[in-house]
């Protein structure tokens, strides 16, 4: 059985990555936008768990345990930002925050 | 290598602290609540003379993922400072807010925490929790006037952005992980030194971490969203925001730059080379036109990052010790200017348009005379801290043959003497438009006020102590 190469995890972390950039650029949607900074996290997950293959150590994978406790606090705080917008506005559209200018 | 707790005795301290008032929260009568504020402080003041009698540890702990030097330690007595400030001032603005004290001090105790890890880490996965730890808590403080939709957006708009470039920042991590084996400081200078520094992984590593850090120290192009978060946010929150968190991350890009990553200094004075020019260029014309004053003091926080970057991009102890010495002197007048503009607000923020100061001067001696300390500080102009912070820095620049940043500097702070003292003129020259109301200023405020004009004029007339700490911790 081969075992599938480390460079093509990290491709994989690549395109998983970028998607997670244009999904925060285009879309307007708040919940969405944050979807997309989770997606790029786990691309990063995706690519230390890779790299803990090619240098056989286990420390990634202690860090990816880091970046998911992180994410998860991040999501509790986030949620209820996005909850805070949709009551201030009834909408979850990032324009309509726009009550802050020069 | 092992544990040796006593390393991280001021961070634990706050870290404990933190957790018991969070548990003091239910059990206290509502009427008591302010006492968590003064609590706070006093674990910050206790975490303080910790942190000062520590001065001058070496050696690592926690595994490696700790270090202490000289320059930890001087960064973790400068957020100290700026946290006890901020504390001191919040606690009269909680109260004049109608704002709950409860979670507050708690999530600032905490933000201090993770700015205080990010200052003595040597793992860049320690770097990246302490800036966690300190974003998270920022985000919540940001919206803590929940019933206000401005605050919430700004809270909001730091979030979605400041997850946004953690993604960046970690991606770089797992690439210079990828490129050197190791995440820690040491590992991956050394891998640097080895040849890994020429290649694309370890380039687009060190690449992506810049543009996190980018992101959290708003320098240009990476800033736009300051101006509205800063605006929105409580302004003692403000102040953290643009002193205390914006100092942590530029303590250790300077870190990270001069001890990591020296092997590629040619790459990465190139990139701030252009980020520093931008910066200080787009925040001092972008702050000509301003009509809120927490939005002028957002962008002109955004031109001293690039003046900061400076004495980065130097790439010496002289730089080094110029960016630490610019810091303290930086703080100092930014927390002291916030600290008027907190008092002078008034009730739900109302008073924070540059017409409220109008004719100011006479009527509220106090607030308009050290408001005018701090602008000539910001200015640059002797007898303030400011004039040397610009002196040491550009000196140190020029040494490093960057004349021309200089210069451009020096232009960009012409451009700043106008919207400053275009406040000033405006306190001291015009006549008032609306007929005297009180302003009630607070002792704790009006301790933290004085202490901060007296702080700021000391730097200016005997910077010869601070900066030989400076120096000391810059490794001169």
């Amino acid at each position: 059985m081969g075992m599938v190469p480390a460079t093509h995890y990290l491709a994989l972390g690549a395109v998983l990555f970028v998607i997670g950039v244009a999904g925060f650029i285009v879309r307007r949607n708040v919940i969405t936008m944050f979807m997309s900074v989770e997606l790029m996290l786990n691309a990063v997950n995706l690519t230390f768990l890779a790299y803990a293959r090619t240098w056989n150590q286990v420390d990634a994978h202690i860090f990816v345990f880091f970046v998911m406790t992180v994410a998860a606090a991040e999501a509790a705080v986030g949620l209820a930002l996005i909850l805070g917008l949709d009551r201030h506005s009834q909408t979850l559209d990032i324009d309509s925050a726009d009550k802050l200018q020069g | 290598m092992d544990l040796n707790y006593a390393a991280l005795l001021p961070e634990i301290l706050l870290a404990v602290a933190g957790i018991l008032l969070m548990l003091a929260i239910p059990v206290l009568p509502s009427r008591q609540q302010v006492r968590l504020g003064y609590a706070a402080s006093l674990a910050l003041a206790a975490a303080l003379v910790t942190a000062l009698l520590q001065w001058g540890d070496h050696g690592p702990a926690f595994f490696g993922m700790v270090s202490m030097d000289a320059l930890g330690g001087a960064a973790r007595i400068l957020f100290l400072v700026s946290s006890a400030a901020v504390a001191l001032i919040s606690v009269s603005y909680l109260k004049r807010e109608r704002l709950r004290h409860g979670e507050y001090f708690p999530l600032l105790l905490m933000a201090t925490v993770g700015m205080s890890l990010m200052a003595v880490s040597a793992d860049l996965i320690m770097t990246f929790l302490g800036l966690e730890i300190l974003s998270i808590s920022s985000y919540v403080l940001a919206g803590y006037r929940r019933g206000d939709p401005r605050s919430n957006e700004s809270a909001l708009k730091y979030f979605l952005l400041g997850a946004f470039s953690t993604a960046f920042m970690l991606y770089g991590i797992a690439l210079l992980y990828g490129a050197a084996g190791s995440t820690k400081y040491a590992g991956i200078a050394e891998a640097a030194t080895q040849g890994q520094a020429e290649t694309a992984t370890f380039l687009l590593g060190l690449g992506l971490l810049l543009v996190g850090f980018g992101f959290k120290a708003a320098l240009a192009p990476l800033h736009v969203w300051t101006p509205d978060v800063y605006q929105g946010a409580p302004v003692p929150i403000t102040a953290h925001l643009a002193v205390g968190s914006k100092a942590a991350v530029l303590i250790t890009l300077l870190r990270l730059l001069h001890q990591v990553f020296p092997a590629s200094a040619d790459q990465w004075q190139t990139l701030l080379w252009i980020a520093s020019a931008a910066t200080m260029i787009i925040g001092n014309v972008a702050a000509l036109t301003q009509t809120d004053v927490k939005r002028l003091l957002a962008y002109s926080s955004i031109a001293h990052a690039g003046y900061i970057l400076l004495g980065v991009i130097a790439n010496s102890p002289r730089g080094a010790q110029g960016v630490l010495f610019y810091l303290a002197a930086y703080s100092l007048m930014t927390l002291g200017a916030f600290a008027v503009v907190q008092v002078f607000a008034r009730r739900e923020e109302r008073f924070t348009k540059l017409e409220d100061f109008r004719g100011i001067g006479y009527r509220h001696p106090l607030l308009s005379v050290s408001l005018t300390i701090f602008l000539l500080s910001l200015i640059g102009i002797p007898p303030t801290a400011g004039f040397y912070g610009k002196l040491f820095l550009f000196s140190a620049a020029v040494e490093a043959d960057l004349v021309a940043l200089v210069i451009l500097a020096v232009l960009a702070s012409a451009v700043g003497l106008y919207y400053y003292l275009q406040l000033i003129v405006l306190m001291f020259m015009k006549e008032a438009a609306s007929p005297p109301e009180p302003v009630p200023v607070p002792l704790a405020a009006r301790i933290v006020i004085l202490l901060m004009a007296a702080g700021t004029l000391y730097l200016g007339v005997y910077p010869a102590q601070v900066l030989s700490i400076a120096g000391e911790a810059a490794g001169l």
